[in-house]
């Protein structure tokens, strides 16, 4: 069945507006359509009059480093991520969890910016971009803008931008440095929907001597309609010594704090509540054994 | 309209075409390039997968103008020159090709991961064809051909086939040939039925319910009428002939008039120019409904409480209560020292062949066709046939029903679809008329596997021997008939298990209710008993204190033993043999052998479950199938039978069947399947039964082509006909020999016929109660299942299966290992993945990405061991395979969760959740699935 009328391919940010305005909201915004084009067909959505590809733009599709910054254009492919050396060894929870999105042919077409614009509240990209304290580059209303990724998530499915009107243009943020490393972990269940129990992301910096946490952040998802840092979680680590007793006490004040909910047909309260124990503790362990080494090498890319 | 240039196998195109096509439909409709199937149109199945600039993409969700400029490569581009490509030739040898509807996407997906990475292992060759689906092969063969077509990229030549043994192989029996088509299903010139499309062809759509429950009020289609583009729109008041069908009882509306009884019901059918406005019709057709009291689970359907969803029907919505009786059962548990009795349940399973419904009706007088034709890939042609002539108010004789390629069906495609609908559509406006049922749509449709609640109590004595199984069973039938009343008997005769029970008293109710129907599925009910049977054998054996091994041992059927239903069996009985092999891999060749062990936190365990499964209808069914078998003056000879090869390889068992009888090579036979104008009726393919019963028809009636053959030769070369002999196309005799093509024509220019016909009758079987032979065959299996739980996160992985299959005989070894892989993995799903969700009458599984089958990246270990007891009437001594190898599995992977935590799983498939929560708590039993958590 037909879902859209008309598809255009702007070379350059300005088109991509140019067209959206003359669509006046009767055009959506598309990358690689792994979520939008099978939206539209489950009849979520209107037909479109048409749809705006931005995967052509090159503001969109470049990957650049900057001394220790990293520029992700918002139409960089999963698939793409995975790919990157230095995503792999200085934002390895990021490599970590595009490359167990979807299958090979979701992460070959489906973009990072995809991933944010949907705002699901567990969107595995997403989870980490929000452990590595990202920023996200915007042309909102016309008006370029750089907000903090947190601010991109507004309600379930729903973020900062109108997909009628609005692009994300990239991430940026800063890799990793010594004495710094992530993971990302997720729990998915072998039934129903393709969406995880329970995903986390770690980023840790330990002190020079490399004997206690210096900083933290943590993202759990999905623990609430959008994504989010566990603060007073990470507030525990934070002073303390990299050792599994720290890991252990911050597990206690998460399973405090953090109140997962039943999910029908995904799982129960309870059942992840144990997942938060266990995500946090495999990932803080993988990524403070990778601050200490300095060597990262993902894990269970592809087949989670 | 816009132009699109884009570049197709290594040729460029400027199309114009709308801007809102996709990728698949580009090269489907616009190119002709059929051999890019569409599965799911969701992105989930991986079976569209071309590859663009190299990178393989799922086509039925990528737009075909973000193709613009760039190169697009498909299945038909992988061959050139007609060399294949060694991807198609590894697929080919190694057995990888079964249905053939996924064969495309696992290719492309294979050649893009072949490209980058010139030697994968297991786990690469994993991860790149994770989200390709294939439901027939279990992707053994396919790493297999994987591997080996690297191999062969890299100039180290192909890898071995993983051949299995066999005894007393003949000239083509018991030989792994090449099963039929496969030479197009690589290439992508294989059509199915949507792959055919005709001169002014229309495109149909039908509305389907909006209320599981409901009476119709009204129904005006006149604005959908009205719409352009829209040809035809039919209601029940349409129905030329009996507004009904129905393979055993005909309950089932072809469009509902007054009733509607699930979200799958028809209660109109458009037919249109173009799909988009048969879509759009559908939304013009005004029904007004009162919704009813929604019958959501068998036991209300049981209570006074709930409505009757079929007044005629004499039992109300007990659809049928199935009764064996045997011995004393109250005597039986008297004598038992031990007894377990437990309640499980199984979810409702859906098949998910990867090939969506299709058919398409061609009326009277287009392209040749003299009477109105049903192109359908269909199980059980000839009962198609009957069903839509009933329902058009025909003679059966003017219908004609022909059968395309299948992909894949595993039961689902036995009952009416659109078969009916198309023909009507096609009287209507006489014109062709195709009607593709969406994924959604054939998931809310077809008949899907029972869901049953099983108690079930067995004893046995403190040596080790049963004495008594009671059960009571209750199957949700759903909203019609279908195969219900046969699946669930099947399930109450099996659920003694392959033992020596001389006490039982099993009843069974299957209830209709608001469900969709409930039909034939692999294993047609067994599967469910065989899990309660196999988890109370093993906590019987713990409670006694015996080996489990053991415990089957002592009560295993064998030859002189009776079943439940008071069948002697007097031949053929494999069970022992199958434990035997698989203790052997499992225990002995194991110095160290243990039952469980631990590792850090992931713990390791064996299970262990057999089973039996009837091979054929049985119960007093006559169980016929006819063939016809002719040689041509080209020395060929063709085998022509109407039954279906859905891609388990019936086409290949026939034509080795009248290879081995005419002792011709097997390159020479060809094989015309299910044209109800051409082929002679071989029943429905259900039961395990055509290898049976189709493949003895092409024996025997090859064989009495050969007689007449031999008289002739005996003629033409003026020799005493006894002496004669064939050998590889020739019929020779003391140095004279004659070519077979030779003689075809001396016969023609003799008057006389080549070609013979014959209805074989399989032996008579008894109706259950009357202690007969229910059956005329039985294959059995055991299987042994290695797990790995995660103690932290409760996740189950299995990690090898062992197999012992008793078929008989192998008549192609390699293609049967295929459907013995294959069975273990869907089997797999049964346990560990699919439930098919529905809530009050409403699927909440509506889409495939809700229903999660088994992938590559689930794909066991498995070592396959055929075993060949065999039985003297099956062709050669075969007798089933393709339900047997699906049936234990399921309590296999249960018994050894038990092993590996001390939690006994009550409830399919197994839930994760509940699983490590009753590991924290203690608890030792779950009876909770996935699907309960709410």
């Amino acid at each position: 069945m037909k879902l859209w009328n008309h598809y255009h391919t702007p070379h350059s940010i300005d088109q991509a507006l140019a067209l959206l305005n003359q669509y006046q909201g009767k055009a959506k915004v598309v990358a690689g359509g792994t979520d939008l084009i099978v939206e539209l067909r489950e009849g979520h959505h209107p037909i479109q009059e048409a749809l705006i590809d931005v995967t052509q733009i090159p503001e969109l599709t470049r990957l650049t480093t900057t001394d220790n910054e990293i520029y992700v254009g918002a139409g960089i492919t999963h698939s793409e991520i995975v790919k990157s050396a230095v995503l792999a060894a200085r934002a390895t929870c990021l490599v970590e969890s595009c490359g167990v999105i979807g299958g090979p042919q979701v992460r070959n077409v489906g973009t990072l910016g995809g991933n944010v614009a949907h705002a699901l509240p567990a969107g595995d990209g997403t989870t980490s971009l929000v452990a590595l304290d990202a920023e996200a580059e915007i042309v909102m209303n016309g008006q370029r803008r750089v907000v903090p990724i947190l601010e991109m998530f507004r309600g379930p499915g729903q973020s900062l931008i109108d997909s009628t009107r609005d692009v994300i243009i990239g991430f940026r943020f800063a890799l990793c440095g010594d004495n710094e490393a992530t993971a990302f972990k997720r729990i998915m269940r072998p039934q129903g929907v393709a969406l995880p129990i329970l995903g986390c992301a770690t980023w840790v910096r330990l002190n020079p001597a490399q004997t206690h946490f210096e900083v933290a952040r943590l993202s759990i998802t999905p623990l609430g309609p959008t994504p989010g840092r566990a603060a007073e979680v990470e507030d525990v680590l934070i002073g303390q010594p990299a050792t599994d007793i720290t890991i252990e006490h911050a597990i206690e004040t998460a399973l405090q704090i953090l109140k997962p909910r039943t999910s029908k047909y995904r799982a129960t309260g309870d059942y992840r509540k144990e997942m938060i124990a266990v995500l946090l503790r495999r990932t803080l362990q993988l990524a403070v054994q990778r601050a200490r080494t300095g060597q990262a090498i993902p894990e269970g890319i592809g087949m989670e | 309209m816009s132009k699109l240039n884009i570049t197709v196998n290594g040729q460029i195109h400027h199309l114009d075409v709308p801007e809102s096509r996709t990728l698949a439909q580009v090269l489907r409709y616009d190119l002709g390039l059929t051999g890019t199937k569409i599965g799911c149109e969701e992105a989930e199945c991986g079976i569209c997968t071309v590859l663009v600039n190299g990178t393989p993409v799922n086509s039925c969700i990528f737009p075909a103008f973000k193709a613009q400029g760039r190169e697009v490569q498909t299945v038909e581009g992988l061959a050139h020159d007609g060399e294949l490509h060694p991807i198609q030739q590894n697929f080919i040898e190694h057995g990888a090709v079964q249905c053939g509807f996924c064969t495309p996407g696992l290719m492309m997906t294979a050649t893009a991961l072949l490209n980058e990475n010139p030697d994968p292992d297991d786990h690469a060759i994993k991860v790149a064809l994770k989200d390709t689906y294939c439901r027939c092969t279990g992707y053994a063969s396919v790493i297999a051909a994987i591997k080996s077509a690297a191999s062969e990229m890299r100039g180290e030549g192909p890898l071995p086939v993983n051949e299995p043994d066999v005894s007393e192989p003949m000239h083509a029996i018991s030989r792994s040939v090449p099963p039929q088509y496969v030479r197009e299903k690589v290439t992508g010139a294989a059509k199915y039925t949507d792959d055919y499309c005709f001169d002014g062809m229309l495109f149909a759509r039908t509305l389907r319910a909006a209320y599981p429950h409901a009476r119709i009020l009204s129904i005006n289609t006149e604005k959908a009428k009205s719409l352009p583009g829209v040809v035809a729109v039919l209601t029940h008041a349409d129905v030329p002939g009996e507004n009904l069908h129905g393979l055993v009882y005909r309950d089932w509306p072809v469009l509902c008039g007054d009733v509607v009884r699930y979200i799958g019901d028809a209660v109109a059918i458009v037919a249109a120019e173009t799909e988009d406005i048969a879509a759009e019709a559908l939304k013009l057709i005004e029904v007004e409904y009162e919704p009813l009291l929604v019958v959501g689970d068998p036991k209300f359907a049981h209570s006074p409480e709930a409505p009757v969803l079929h007044p005629n029907h004499p039992t109300g919505n007990l659809l049928k209560h199935i009764k064996v009786r045997h011995g004393d059962i109250e005597q039986g548990f008297a004598q038992a020292d031990y007894i377990v009795e437990r309640e499980y349940r199984t979810p409702t399973v859906e098949h998910a062949f990867l090939e969506p419904e299709c058919s398409i009706g061609i009326p009277p007088g287009v392209e040749g066709h003299e009477k109105l034709t049903i192109l359908v890939g269909s199980q059980i042609p000839y009962q198609d046939r009957n069903q839509i002539a009933l329902a058009l108010g025909l003679p059966e004789e003017k219908v004609r029903v022909i059968g395309t390629l299948i992909g894949g069906g595993f039961g689902g495609k036995e009952d009416i679809t659109g078969q009916i609908h198309v023909a009507m559509l096609a009287q209507a406006t006489g014109r062709p008329v195709k009607m593709l049922y969406t994924r959604q749509e054939s998931l809310a449709v077809h008949p899907k596997r029972h869901a049953t609640i099983i108690r079930m109590k067995t004893g046995a004595t403190k040596d080790g021997k049963l004495v008594a199984v009671e059960a009571e069973l209750y199957g949700d039938g759903g909203a019609y008939a279908s195969l219900s009343d046969k699946v669930m008997t099947r399930a109450t005769t099996h659920a003694t298990g392959p033992y020596v029970v001389p006490n039982a008293k099993i009843d069974c109710y299957a209830m209709y209710t608001n469900n969709p129907p409930s039909g034939a599925f692999r294993g047609f009910g067994v599967t469910q008993s065989a899990f309660a049977v196999e988890s109370n054998m093993d906590m019987l054996a713990e409670m006694i204190g015996i080996d489990p091994i053991e415990f089957r041992r002592i009560n295993a059927q064998k030859v002189g033993t009776t079943t439940a239903t008071g069948q002697v069996l007097r031949e053929s009985v494999g069970l022992l043999e199958t434990l035997s092999h698989v203790e052997h891999d499992m225990v002995t060749s194991d110095g160290d052998f243990r039952w469980a062990w631990r590792d850090g936190h992931k713990a390791y365990a064996w299970g262990l479950a057999c089973a039996y499964k009837n091979t054929g209808l049985g119960g007093g069914a006559p169980d016929r199938a006819e063939a016809e078998v002719e040689a041509f003056e080209d020395g060929s000879v063709e085998v022509r039978v109407a039954s279906a090869d859905m891609g388990q390889g019936l086409a290949h068992v026939v034509a080795q069947c009248t290879a081995e009888e005419l002792k011709l090579p097997y390159n020479r036979v060809r094989v015309l399947l299910c044209d109800t104008d051409l082929t002679p009726n071989g029943g429905p393919t259900t039961a395990s039964r055509q290898t049976f019963v189709s493949g003895n028809a092409a024996r025997v009636t090859s064989a009495l082509l050969r007689e007449a053959l031999t008289r002739s030769a005996a003629e033409f070369l003026d020799v005493p006909p006894e002496t004669l002999y064939y050998e590889e196309g020739l019929l020779r005799h003391n140095g004279k020999s004659v070519e077979l093509g030779q003689l075809v024509g001396w016969m023609k220019a003799n008057g006389l016929s080549s070609k013979v016909r014959h209805e074989y009758h399989a032996p008579a079987t008894q109706p259950l109660g009357t202690g007969g032979d229910m059956h005329f065959a039985f294959s059995y299996a055991t299987q042994a299942a290695l797990v790995e739980v995660d103690m932290e996160t409760g996740a189950v992985k299995v990690l090898k299966i062992i197999a012992g299959t008793d078929i008989g005989r192998a008549i192609n070894p390699l293609m049967l290992q295929g459907q013995v892989e294959g069975g273990i993995v869907m089997a797999m799903g049964n346990c560990l993945t699919e439930s098919y969700i529905v809530e009050n009458g409403i699927p909440w599984t509506n889409l495939l990405s809700r229903y999660k089958m088994p992938s590559i990246k689930h794909a066991p270990e498995i070592i396959s061991h055929l075993i060949e007891d065999r039985v003297s009437t099956g062709p050669y001594g075969a007798k089933g395979v393709g339900e047997i190898c699906s049936i234990n599995t399921s309590p296999a992977i249960c018994n050894a969760i038990y092993h590996a935590t001390g939690v006994r799983i009550f409830s399919l498939p197994v839930d994760q959740d509940a699983l490590l929560r009753a590991i924290r708590a203690g608890q030792t039993e779950v009876y909770t699935a996935w699907h309960d958590v709410r």
